[in-house]
C-alpha cells in the first residue's frame, strides 16, 4: 500500500507539472479561438518559438534563467504581432477550412525554418544550478525543477486570471467573447483588442513552451507532434474560457502520466478515447458555452 | 468554401476533355516505363483525394483525420496478405473497403451531429486512435516497424506485381477509373446537388426538410469506402504498410494535396496530387529539408492570394481570356 | 603499299587501340539515408562517414573507375518510402550496389527488392539481427542489437542479481530486450520489472519513476541514439536514480559521442557496451577522429554511425577494386563474404561468410572526463569476434 500511495503521489505530481504546462501553452490558443473565432492550429509554433529563445539566450549568450524565460515571452509575444497584423489579420473572415490551411502552412514553414537555424537536434536545456536536483517538500524528494514548474505556472495562472476578472482590458476581452458585434457597437476596438489579446496568448505560449522545453523536446517537428494535445486541451476544455482548459489540461496531463505509469502498452490511445468520449458529451467542451 | 466555377451542372454526360487525365495516364504508361511506381503512387492519391473532396468540398465536412479509413483500408489489406493467407488482391481490395465503409458510418454517424472544432478535434481524435491502435497491436499490425511479408497473389492469376510496377500502374488506373466514374455520377445527380446545398446553406436545407443529417453520414461512408480502396491499393503496390499511412501528417498531406489543386472541383483531386507528388520528386531530392518551407510558403499564398488552387488560377485566366476575345 | 607495311598498320593500330585507357568505368552506389525529420542527424553522421571515406580514398580505386553517390532521403522510419526510393534507385537509376539505411524497418522493406533485382546491398546502420536473412544479397557492415546487448547480460550477471529493463517499444528495443534477458538470466541473475516505452515519447520521468519503485540494482535501457538519450539521462539524473543505487547500463546507443556534451554530468560512470567509441586510443581510430576533425570541424566527433558508413564503403571499395569497376551482383556477394579488415577504426573486422553479417569485438566502456569533456573510455574488451548471437542461438542463417 505504502508503495502504491508513493507511486499515486508521484504520478499526481508529474502529471500536474506536465498539465501546467499544456495550460500555459494552451490557454492562449483558447482565448483566441473564442475570441475571434480563428482556429489557430499554428499555435505550437509560438511555443516552440518560445523555447528555441530560451535555449538559445542561455547556451549561446549566457542569459541568465529568468531573464531569458521573460525574453521568450516578450519576443514570441512581439514576434506575434507582426504575423497577426501582416497575415492573420486578412483571414478573419475567411472560411474554416482557408484559416486551417493557412496555419497548417504556417506550421510547416516555422518546422523548415526551424531545422534551417537550429539543425534537428533536440535543444539542450542548461538549468541554472538552483533549480536542479531535488526539492524536498512534505517529506518526499521532488525534482526541483517541476516544482518550480507548478509553482511559477500557478502564478501566472493567477496573474492571468485576475487579470481577465478584474480588469478593463479582461472585460473588453470578455465582452468581445460573448458578443462581438455588441461589443463593437459600444465603441471597443475589436481590431486592437485581438491584437493585444492575440500576442498575449501567443507570448503564454512562447513561455510555456520555454518553462517546458524539458518536458516537451524542442525540436523543429515540435509544432506537428504536439498539436493534438494542445488542441485536446482546448476542445474538451472549451473554448473562449479559462477555467475550462485548466481543468481540462490537468485531466490530461494526469492522466497521460498515470497511463504511461501504470499500462505504458496502451499509449495515448486511452486519452484520445476519453477525449472522444468527453466531446461526445459535451461538444462545446467541459465549460464551453454553447455559441448561438 | 468559397464560390467555385465547375461542380453541379444538369448535364451529366462525360465531355471530352474528361478523359484527358486518363490518356495522359495511358501515355505515361508508354513513355515513362522508368518512373510508373511514382505515377501508380499518383494514381493511388488521385483516388484518395476525390474521397476527400466528396466531404470537403461538395459536403463542407472538415476533417484532418480522412487518414483513418485509408490507414484502415491498408492494413486490412496488409493483415489479410500477411497473417490470414489471403493473397487474392480483389478479395483484399474489397475486404478494404468494406472496413472502410463500415468505421465510416460507425464514426460518421456518432461525429457528423458536432460542427466545427468539435468535429475537426474528434476527426483528429479518431485517426490518433488507429494511430494507436497499429501501433500497439505488433503482433497483428507489425507496430511500429510496419508489416512487411505481405502476400500479393497475381491478379485474376494472371498478372503478378513486377518490380517495375507495371501491373500495379494499370490495376490503379482501372480502379481510379472506377472510382472516378462513381464519384461523377454522384455528383452530378440530385444527391449531389443537394451536398451543395448543405455545404452552402445547412439551415435553409433543414427548412425544407431535406435530412440533413443522414445525408452527410450517407456521403461520408461513401467517401470513407473509398478512401479504404485507395489505402488497398498503396498497400498492393508497395507489399508493405507502416504506421505513416496513418495519423495528422498523412491527413494534412493529403488536404495540403486537394487545396493545391482545388477543392470542390473534381478535377482539383487530379491536379492537386500531381503536381504536389511531381514537384515532391523533384525537388525533395535536391533539397529535402526545404520541402517543407516551400509546401508551408505555396500553401500561405494559396490561401490568401489563389483560394480556388491551381484550377482556381486556371479558370480566371481562361475567363480573362475569354474576355478578350 | 605493300602487304607487310599493312600488317605493320594493322599491328601498329591493334597495339594503340588495345594499350588506349579503358573508357570510365562509373560505379552507381545508391545511398537510402535519412536526411530530414526528428532523425536527420543520424543520417548525417553516416553520410559523413561516406562521403569523408570516399574523399579520402579516391585513389585507392582502379585507374578510370569513378565511383557516384546517388543518395535519397527516406525522411525516418519510413519503410514504404525507403522502399519506393530504393525502387526508383534500382530501375531508374540504375544503381549497382544500394547502401546506407538507419532503421530497420526500412531496410527490411527493401530487402526482397535486392534478391529480386540482385542487387548488393551494405547496411550501415540498421541494427536488427533478423535483416540479413531477409535476402542473400545484403552484408552489414553497421552491428546488431545482440551483439552489444548479449555480452554485456552476460558482465551484468557477473556483478548484480536483480535488473530492470526499459526499452523503446520498436523492433530494435525488442532486441535489445530480449538479448539482454537471455543473457542476464542465463547468468543467474533475475529480471525484477520490463518496460517498452513508446517510440516518440517527449518525457521519461514516469518510466524513470517506475524504475526506481522497483528497486533494482541495475538497469538496463535502450533508446534510440540522439535526443531520447539526452532525456532519458535526464530523467534518470532528475530522479536521482544514481544516489539509489540503480547503476545505468546499456548499448552504446544511450550515451553516442556526438550527444554526450548535452547530457551534463549525469552519465558519468555509465557503463555501456559497444563497438566503437570515439575515445579509443587505438591508431586506427585516432587517424580516424583526426582526419574527420579536420574535415568537420574541431569539435565534432565521430560515432558509430560514422564508422558504419567508413567501414561501409571500405568493404564496397574493396569490391570495386577486385572486380575492377565491373559490377557483378553474385561475384561482389562473394567478395563482401570474404571481407576483413584488422585495421578499423573499431578494431579488427570481419564479414561471416555464412550470414553475411558483422563479426567485430564488443568494448566495455565507462563515461568519464577527458580533457574536460565527457568521453566512452574503453575499460575491456567483452567480447572478441562477436557474430550475432540471436543468429548462433536459433541457428539461422
Amino acid at each position: 500500500m505504502e508503495g502504491f500511495l508513493s507511486s499515486l503521489v508521484s504520478v499526481a505530481f508529474h502529471g500536474t507539472a506536465f498539465g501546467m504546462i499544456l495550460y500555459v501553452i494552451s490557454v492562449g490558443l483558447s482565448v483566441t479561438m473564442g475570441l475571434m473565432g480563428f482556429a489557430n492550429l499554428a499555435h505550437g509554433v509560438f511555443a516552440m518559438a518560445g523555447g528555441y529563445v530560451l535555449t538559445s539566450m542561455i547556451s549561446r549568450y549566457g542569459v541568465p534563467f529568468p531573464l531569458a524565460l521573460a525574453i521568450a515571452f516578450a519576443v514570441v509575444g512581439a514576434a506575434s504581432v507582426v504575423l497577426e497584423r501582416l497575415l492573420y489579420s486578412r483571414l478573419y473572415a475567411a472560411s474554416d477550412l482557408e484559416q486551417v490551411m493557412f496555419t497548417i502552412g504556417l506550421i510547416f514553414v516555422a518546422v523548415a525554418v526551424a531545422r534551417m537555424i537550429f539543425g534537428t537536434l533536440q535543444q539542450p536545456v542548461i538549468l541554472p544550478d538552483y533549480l536542479k536536483g531535488q526539492f524536498p517538500l512534505l517529506g518526499r524528494d521532488f525534482p526541483t525543477y517541476r516544482v518550480f514548474i507548478i509553482a511559477f505556472s500557478a502564478v501566472m495562472v493567477g496573474v492571468l486570471w485576475f487579470g481577465v476578472e478584474r480588469t478593463r482590458w479582461g472585460a473588453m476581452v470578455r465582452a468581445a467573447v460573448d458578443n462581438r458585434a455588441m461589443a463593437q457597437s459600444i465603441g471597443i476596438d475589436t481590431g486592437r483588442l485581438f491584437t493585444l489579446t492575440f500576442a498575449l496568448g501567443s507570448g503564454l505560449a512562447g513561455l510555456g513552451g520555454a518553462l517546458g522545453a524539458e518536458i516537451i523536446a524542442i525540436q523543429p517537428t515540435y509544432p506537428f507532434e504536439n498539436l493534438v494535445y494542445f488542441l485536446i486541451v482546448v476542445a474538451v476544455g472549451g473554448l473562449g474560457t479559462l477555467r475550462g482548459p485548466f481543468v481540462a489540461a490537468l485531466l490530461i496531463g494526469i492522466a497521460d502520466t498515470a497511463i504511461k505509469y501504470w499500462y505504458p502498452q496502451y499509449g495515448a490511445f486511452l486519452i484520445y478515447v476519453a477525449t472522444i468520449a468527453a466531446l461526445l458529451w459535451r461538444p462545446a467542451g467541459l465549460f464551453g458555452r454553447q455559441h448561438t | 468554401m468559397s464560390a467555385h466555377a465547375g461542380g453541379y451542372s444538369a448535364n451529366p454526360r462525360i465531355r471530352w476533355i474528361e478523359w484527358l487525365p486518363f490518356v495522359l495516364a495511358i501515355a505515361a504508361f508508354f513513355a515513362l516505363p522508368e518512373y510508373l511506381s511514382l505515377g501508380a503512387r499518383i494514381l493511388i492519391y488521385i483516388l484518395y483525394a476525390l474521397s476527400l473532396d466528396l466531404i470537403l468540398g461538395y459536403a463542407g465536412i472538415i476533417t484532418l483525420g480522412h487518414s483513418a479509413y485509408f490507414g484502415l483500408g491498408a492494413y486490412v489489406a496488409g493483415i489479410l496478405g500477411a497473417r490470414l493467407g489471403v493473397s487474392d488482391p480483389l478479395v483484399q481490395l474489397v475486404a478494404a473497403a468494406a472496413a472502410g465503409g463500415l468505421l465510416g458510418i460507425a464514426t460518421g454517424a456518432i461525429i457528423l451531429r458536432t460542427r466545427a472544432l468539435t468535429l475537426l478535434m474528434l476527426t483528429l481524435a479518431i485517426t490518433s486512435v488507429c494511430l494507436e491502435i497499429a501501433n500497439k497491436a505488433t503482433p497483428v499490425t507489425g507496430g511500429a516497424d510496419g508489416l512487411s511479408g505481405i502476400v500479393v497473389a497475381p491478379i485474376l492469376g494472371l498478372f503478378r506485381f513486377d518490380l517495375f510496377g507495371k501491373t500495379a500502374f494499370l490495376y490503379c488506373l482501372v480502379a481510379l477509373l472506377i472510382g472516378w466514374l462513381a464519384v461523377r455520377r454522384l455528383i452530378y445527380s440530385p444527391f449531389g446537388a443537394s451536398l451543395t446545398g448543405l455545404r452552402e446553406n445547412p439551415l435553409r436545407m433543414h427548412a425544407i426538410g431535406a435530412p440533413v443529417y443522414w445525408r452527410l453520414v450517407l456521403v461520408y461512408t461513401i467517401s470513407t469506402t473509398l478512401a479504404g480502396v485507395a489505402g488497398a491499393l498503396i498497400t498492393q503496390t508497395n507489399q508493405f504498410v507502416g504506421l505513416n499511412v496513418l495519423g495528422f501528417e498523412s491527413g494534412g498531406e493529403l488536404l495540403v494535396m486537394l487545396v493545391l489543386g482545388g477543392v470542390g472541383r473534381l478535377y482539383g483531386a487530379f491536379v492537386g496530387p500531381l503536381v504536389y507528388l511531381v514537384a515532391q520528386d523533384f525537388l525533395a531530392k535536391q533539397f529535402p529539408e526545404y520541402w517543407y518551407l516551400g509546401i508551408g510558403a505555396m500553401l500561405i499564398v494559396v490561401v490568401m492570394f489563389a483560394r480556388g488552387g491551381i484550377l482556381g488560377i486556371v479558370d480566371s485566366i481562361v475567363r480573362r481570356l475569354w474576355r478578350r476575345a | 603499299m605493300n602487304l607487310r607495311t599493312t600488317w605493320k598498320i594493322v599491328a601498329a593500330l591493334a597495339l594503340a587501340l588495345g594499350a588506349a585507357p579503358v573508357s570510365a568505368q562509373t560505379v552507381k552506389i545508391g545511398v537510402v539515408n535519412t536526411y530530414s525529420g526528428p532523425n536527420a542527424t543520424l543520417g548525417e553522421y553516416i553520410d559523413k562517414g561516406i562521403k569523408l571515406y570516399t574523399k579520402l580514398h579516391q585513389k585507392d580505386l582502379p585507374p578510370g573507375v569513378k565511383v557516384e553517390l546517388v543518395v535519397r532521403d527516406d525522411g525516418g522510419p519510413n519503410p514504404d518510402k525507403a522502399k519506393q526510393l530504393a525502387q526508383e534507385l534500382i530501375v531508374r537509376d540504375r544503381v549497382q550496389i544500394l547502401a546506407g539505411t538507419v532503421f530497420t524497418p526500412n531496410a527490411a522493406a527493401i530487402a526482397p527488392l535486392t534478391s529480386e533485382a540482385k542487387v548488393p546491398y551494405v547496411l550501415m546502420n540498421a541494427g536488427g539481427s533478423v535483416l540479413t536473412t531477409l535476402s542473400p544479397y545484403i552484408a552489414r557492415t553497421s552491428f546488431t542489437l545482440w551483439q552489444s546487448s548479449y555480452p554485456l547480460g552476460q558482465w551484468a550477471a557477473k556483478k548484480y542479481k536483480r535488473a530492470y529493463i526499459a526499452v523503446s517499444d520498436f523492433a530494435a528495443g525488442h532486441d535489445c530486450e530480449a538479448a539482454f534477458e537471455k543473457a542476464f538470466t542465463d547468468g543467474g541473475g533475475q529480471i525484477v520489472g520490463k518496460v517498452r516505452m513508446p517510440l516518440a515519447n517527449p518525457d521519461f520521468v514516469p518510466f524513470m519513476q517506475r524504475v526506481k519503485d522497483a528497486k533494482p540494482e541495475v538497469l538496463f535501457a535502450f533508446i534510440p541514439a540522439g535526443k531520447q538519450a539526452t532525456a532519458i539521462m535526464k530523467a534518470y539524473g532528475e530522479l536521482e536514480l544514481d544516489k539509489a543505487g540503480i547503476k545505468f547500463i546499456g548499448p552504446g546507443d544511450i550515451t553516442t559521442d556526438e550527444e554526450l556534451p548535452n547530457m551534463g554530468d549525469v552519465p558519468l560512470g555509465v557503463i555501456t557496451a559497444h563497438h566503437y567509441s570515439a575515445a579509443a586510443g587505438r591508431p586506427a581510430n585516432k587517424a580516424f577522429v583526426a582526419a574527420w576533425k579536420k574535415e568537420y570541424g574541431q569539435d565534432s566527433n565521430p560515432n558509430f554511425l560514422a564508422v558504419g558508413g567508413w567501414d561501409g564503403m571500405d568493404a564496397i571499395y574493396t569490391a570495386i577494386r577486385e572486380q575492377k569497376g565491373r559490377i557483378d551482383p553474385v561475384r561482389t556477394m562473394e567478395i563482401l563474404k570474404k571481407y576483413k579488415n584488422p585495421n578499423s577504426p573499431r578494431g579488427p573486422i570481419a564479414i561471416d561468410p555464412d550470414t553475411r553479417d558483422i563479426v567485430q569485438n564488443e568494448y566495455l566502456r565507462e563515461v568519464r572526463k577527458v580533457g574536460g569533456k565527457l568521453a566512452n573510455v574503453e575499460l575491456e574488451t567483452i567480447g572478441t569476434a562477436v557474430k550475432d548471437p540471436w543468429k548462433e542461438i536459433n541457428h539461422k542463417k
